[in-house]
């Protein structure tokens, strides 16, 4: 059985692409055939985030435009076996692909073998997102504990309901625990009350994604990365695993564990 | 009380709950879908209505739309929120027509 998902928020720059990459990363770490595609028509990034820009040679609308098979313009990670990307056309826009030819490739893909099919969505609500959501089977919403980000996801959510995708699926990320602690930022329960809807994982604030990114090796391969771990427990929660929400230890400073001794 | 409470901020007042009711707020308005037009238009029929059988004060009248809590599910439901000063009762003219 294969699964069209397509990462979305509503707001830029909240993690959509760096999700996007690893999600596809983790599920072809987990043996299964991923393509990841790169739905933002005029502004591609997801060949940078996974290391792959150099290899271009077709794109997504020379796909739908017929000038290419699709075997053709899809890339094969050399690094994990099983994940392909699709890249974005980076000198057209939006209008270049319509709804129809998005999900005939998803239903291609699908035909092609493909176990996930990652559509990574442009920011915004216009024909970018239509395009992106249009042959997905289910969403996963992105958002950061800001008030902007949260807005924008409630707005996504209503709209991925209104187009038939229900129960989308929330990756808070970005998270500061000691911000959390202090009162300083929303937690994840502040969140799901204002969104109501299901947490898929919880990705805290972590300077080896920015390492990763500036290699072009998605974080989920880290071994030693708190955000990697998340995507390798948000990936084994979109495969059906029950897996716990992660326990965020704070270094504690000379100050807290004086508190602490104090407070006793 | 701890002795480091006293330098630790009250939780009410932490911005991650100034954040969080502000959100809630914002979130009110989105949901409902009320534009501030609507909402004028609506604000300009109230008062017409309602100055048929009272003068009231549209300096200070406060028509906006806020939440309250549910009674029945749990959580927050939209409510239009009116404050409209009334200055005095007009004549009553009903009696007079008869």
């Amino acid at each position: 059985m294969s699964e069209v998902i397509v990462v979305t928020s509503g707001k830029g720059g909240v993690g959509k692409t760096t999700s996007s990459a690893n999600i596809g990363t983790g599920l072809a770490l987990a043996n299964k055939k991923v393509a990841l595609i790169d739905a933002d028509i005029g502004l591609r990034n997801l060949d940078v985030v996974m290391g792959l820009e150099n290899r271009i040679v077709y794109d997504l609308v020379d796909v739908v435009e017929g000038n290419c098979r699709l075997k053709q313009a899809l890339i094969k990670d050399k690094r994990f076996d099983k994940l392909f990307l699709l890249p974005a056309a980076q000198t057209r826009d939006k209008n270049a692909v319509s709804p129809e030819q998005m999900k005939k490739l998803c239903e291609d893909l699908k035909e092609d073998g493909f176990d996930y099919i990652i559509v990574d969505c442009p920011a915004g609500i216009e024909q970018g997102f239509k395009n992106a959501i249009a042959g997905a089977d289910r969403a996963v919403v992105i958002t950061t504990p800001e008030v902007s980000a949260v807005r924008d996801a409630d707005r996504i959510i209503g709209l991925l309901e209104a187009n038939g995708l229900n129960n989308p699926l929330l990756i808070l990320n970005r998270l500061r625990v000691d911000m959390v602690k202090r009162g300083d930022m929303m937690n994840i329960e502040d969140v799901t009350e204002i969104l109501a809807i299901d947490v898929l994982g919880i990705v805290p604030d972590d300077e080896a994604i920015v390492v990763s990114t500036n290699r072009g090796e998605p974080a989920v391969s880290d071994p030693n990365s708190k955000a990697g771990e998340a995507y390798r427990n948000i990936t084994r929660r979109i495969l059906g695993e029950e897996v716990p929400f992660m326990k965020f230890e704070e270094n504690e400073s000379f100050f807290t564990k004086l508190k602490k001794i104090f407070s006793k | 009380m701890d002795f480091f409470s006293f330098f630790r901020k009250k939780k009410q007042n932490s911005s991650g709950s100034v954040a969080k009711d502000r959100l809630k707020l914002v979130l009110v308005h989105d949901r409902v879908n009320c534009s501030s037009q609507i909402l004028e238009m609506l604000k300009t029929d109230i008062i017409k209505v309602i100055s048929n059988y009272m003068e009231i004060d549209e300096e200070e009248l406060d028509i906006q739309i806020t939440q309250t809590e549910s009674d029945d599910k749990n959580g927050t439901v939209p409510v239009l929120y009116a404050n409209i000063p009334i200055k005095s009762m007009r004549k009553a003219n009903f009696s007079e027509d008869e």
